[in-house]
């Protein structure tokens, strides 16, 4: 409930719903008499102290029929908003539960009812059922039901395509369990956030009928009726008319801006992310000086996000040029979060520091922003696991690439589109002339790949940051793509950094492995001692439960028990103990990460 | 059980080609494929949530069940683990509990899981309340789709045990889908490739790995990145 109080519209919202319905409970109680109280000695008077929004024809005090009002009017919306969503629900569910039928009539219904407009339908319906409040509120709910019948359905669709929906069925679950026990809990709450909407709407609605006479007859009385009862002297005492408008107006926005931030704040892991701020702390002390050969050079990062949760821990890593340097680890061990870091793609709200962040010779964390970006645009390239991600869907492929060479390098649009095919060309893009005219969609997922690499291409990338590049593709493609990154690299003496979860993918391209688990680096060793001389007990595991076109299939596969702790939960020792055979009471502190042979470095106080 | 010239369309798009498959009892055949080659859609076709031509013979199609790939989607998010379980099972509301409790042990799951919900469980653990969820019907065939792919290497591991070991100690019939060969010549007695919609090598595991009749099994099996063992 927090974030409903941290905008000014959340706050607005529950201010007024707050006050409405405090006014529905306590206003009949307290003003209740005076709003009945006929006085022949003041009929039809404008604004006085003794009325401040002046009587109505038997003398009665306005202003206390509009409080008193509030909680018929709140009522009765809140009546025809649960009307119209019980019948609305009722219609978008049926179709997942009839005969195919049946349910496309049902469908058919809603679609007529959801183009027709809702106001003549709330009229309709209640100049059929009656004038009064019970036509109103009748036909509010009937012109409300539609919109809910719609969502209902759309929602009910996605979650009847989901694999525990199948599962059920195929367990020979019936429909009307599948929708009552699996997609109408899975709906529920969008369905509630849209009712706060819906009333506010509902309360709109029925103030209007009331208005136009076809709502609330006399004695009875809503804030509409009061509208309509003040309209006809609203030129001689405008008060009038204007309170109750203002009380119905008020209820209105009130419910509208609450279900908005309600409903904004459900979708909130879709919200807008903002670029953290990759300030680098200042601090060389403890960690050596800067390695003038390192493409990039990273010493003691660490990204945090609010609450403790501490995804990478202190990480330090460099990549020499030409050098493949593979990031391997599962899934939450911080891999790619660490090449948000070096990219400044961390999204907010996380924080990054790093004792140095050094690239290409010149520390990130020192230089003004244009520069900073204009260093990364120009020689880092990064390629990500969708290459969707790096493609824009509307815009052709070459025009995407060219547009590198004109913002970095202030090329002409010819030259640039000239090196867009080149370049297209060179990662062996076949037909690169017509590949640069078409869309990402028209080419497959290998192809796209390879666009994205072309485009990392565009300049002259020291550093190439592949983050998964091949997990979405077929082994065969798989194959190819890495292929391409070796001879790019080989070409170009950039420095690859490749994160992968497949250690038998990083075995195969990488001169050396970084092994990360929750956050920090366990293991540094080259490729060739990955199989046999590992040191780190994760590293071996990981490697012995990996199963491959040799194991022995009459063994059972190693597999390491428990899980890796969450960046919220790792303690001040090894993360990896409570799954260690050899753990003993010394890996309550943190090991240090240290040299072990050439070239090769561990965190373990076992190895 | 026996897959009999089984054929999927998706309106003028042929997904499964005439497929003819035979899955002896209490064996595990293993079906490859790259993305589109169809053999997720062949798992959804006999397994009924898929219409098809041909025919599957040879058992009672209520008694199978599908395990999927990723359990973080195969679990209703908002049922217990013992709920889920349960689902499937037929008998006195009495007598669920301790079923339950009996299903989880048979995928080593201890029995306090029952009351907790899939977000509070490792992702091995979901895969392993799936297939607990799956034995419960008694299947006579379990389909494994990519039930791997998913998960992380140290898991995986334990999971491919399991279904081993469900194969060795029940005798089950399994059709196990997945496109990482060595997973499949893991687990697999018999391998089957599939390749756009058709089958182009079916036989035992050792000799389709081994000495690959096909141009397409060769140039999938050198495809398989390898960690450059010995």
């Amino acid at each position: 409930m927090r974030h409903l109080l941290r905008s000014p519209a959340g706050i607005a919202g529950t201010l007024l719903v707050t006050l409405m319905v405090i006014l529905a409970i306590v206003g009949p109680p307290i003003w209740g008499a005076e709003a009945e109280r006929i006085d022949s000695t003041a009929i039809l008077q404008g604004v006085s102290a003794a009325h401040p929004l002046g009587t109505d024809n038997l003398g009665r005090d306005i202003l206390a029929r509009v409080l008193v009002a509030g909680r018929l009017s709140l009522a009765l919306a809140l009546l025809a908003t649960l009307i119209g969503a019980g019948a609305g629900v009722v219609l978008g569910a049926l179709p997942s539960v009839l005969p195919r039928r049946a349910a496309r009539l049902v469908t058919g219904t809603v679609n007529a009812l959801v183009a027709f407009p809702g106001l003549l339908l709330a009229m309709f319906t209640a100049v059929i059922a009656g004038l009064g409040a019970r036509g109103a509120v009748l036909g509010i709910g009937a012109a409300v039901a539609p919109g809910f019948a719609r969502l209902t359905q759309t929602l009910a669709a996605s979650v009847a395509g989901a694999d525990y929906v199948s599962a059920a069925r195929m367990l020979g679950v019936s429909r009307w369990r599948v929708m009552s026990r699996h997609v109408l809990p899975n709906i529920a709450e969008p369905l509630i956030l849209n009712l706060t909407q819906a009333l506010g709407g509902a309360l709109l609605g029925l103030a209007g009928m009331s208005f136009l006479g076809l709502g609330v007859q006399p004695p009875s009385f809503d804030w509409g009726r009061l509208l309509f009862d003040g309209f006809s002297r609203i030129y001689a005492t405008p008060a009038v008319a204007l309170g109750p408008a203002a009380a119905v107006a008020l209820a209105g926005i009130g419910f509208n801006l609450l279900g908005d931030v309600l409903a904004r704040a459900a979708a909130r892991g879709s919200a807008p992310e903002a670029k953290a701020t990759g300030r680098a702390v200042p601090d060389t002390g403890g960690i050596g000086e800067p390695d003038p050969d390192a493409v990039l050079e990273v010493r003691d990062l660490t990204v945090t996000f609010p609450g403790g949760v501490t995804p990478v821990r202190g990480l330090s890593l460099t990549v020499a040029p030409g050098e493949i340097v593979g990031l391997v680890g599962e899934s939450g061990s911080g891999k790619s979060l660490t090449a948000s870091a070096i990219g400044g793609l961390v999204p907010y709200p996380g924080e990054v520091s790093a004792g140095r962040l050094r690239l290409c010779g010149a520390d990130l964390g020192e230089l003004p922003e244009t520069e900073r970006r204009r260093l990364l645009g120009t020689s880092l390239a990064m390629v990500f696991q969708d290459p969707m991600a790096s493609l824009n869907p509307a815009l052709r492929v070459g025009g995407q690439l060219a547009e590198v060479a004109i913002v970095h390098q202030g090329a002409s649009r010819t030259e640039a589109g000239n090196r867009a095919v080149d370049r297209l060309e060179h990662v062996r893009v076949p037909e690169p002339g017509r590949r640069a005219r078409q869309h990402p969609h028209e080419l497959s997922g290998g192809m796209r790949q390879r666009a994205v690499i072309a485009m990392g291409l565009m300049g002259e990338p020291r550093l190439i940051i592949a983050d998964e590049p091949t997990t979405a593709l077929d082994v065969t493609v798989q194959r190819e793509i890495l292929r391409l990154l070796r001879q790019v690299t080989d070409e170009t003496g950039a420095a690859t950094l490749f994160i992968s979860h497949d250690i038998a993918v990083v075995g195969e391209l990488c001169h050396r492995v970084v092994v990360m688990y929750a956050g920090r680096v366990v293991e540094e060793l080259p490729v060739e001692e990955l199989v046999s001389g590992a040191a780190h007990p994760y590293t071996r595991a990981l490697v012995a439960s990996l199963p491959d076109m040799e194991t022995d299939r009459s063994l059972p596969l190693a597999s390491i028990p428990g899980r890796q702790p969450s960046p919220a939960e790792v303690g001040g020792g090894c993360a990896f103990a409570a799954r260690c055979e050899l753990a003993t009471a010394r890996c309550a502190e943190l090991p240090p990460l240290i040299s072990y042979g050439t070239a090769h470095r561990v965190a373990c106080w076992e190895a | 059980m026996i897959i009999k010239n089984l054929t999927v369309r998706f309106g003028a798009f042929t997904a499964v080609d005439d497929v003819t498959l035979e899955i002896p009892p209490g064996s595990i055949v293993g079906l490859v494929g790259e993305s589109g080659s169809g053999k997720s859609t062949l798992a959804r076709a006999v397994s009924g949530l898929v219409p098809y031509t041909g025919a599957v013979e040879g058992g009672d199609p209520r008694r199978i069940q599908m395990v999927f790939q990723d359990p973080s989607t195969s679990l209703d998010p908002r049922m217990t683990v013992g709920a889920s379980v349960a689902e499937g099972l037929r008998l006195p509301r009495t007598a669920r509990g301790p079923e339950v409790e009996r299903l989880l042990s048979l995928v080593s799951l201890p029995a306090e899981l029952a009351g907790r919900y899939p977000r509070e469980l490792s992702g091995g653990q979901r895969q392993r309340v799936a297939i607990a969820r799956a034995l419960g019907a008694r299947p006579e065939l379990l389909i494994a789709d990519e039930i791997t792919s998913a998960l992380d290497v140290s898991v995986q591991g334990s999971v491919l045990n399991l279904v081993r070991s469900l194969r060795a100690e029940f005798g089950l019939s399994m059709l196990f889908i997945s496109h990482n060969l060595a997973v499949v010549r893991y687990v697999s007695d018999v391998v089957a490739v599939m390749h756009e919609g058709r089958l182009v090598e079916t036989g035992p595991t050792e000799e389709v790995v081994g000495a690959p009749k096909e141009g397409y099994t060769r140039s999938l099996l050198e495809a398989v990145p390898r960690l450059g063992r010995g």
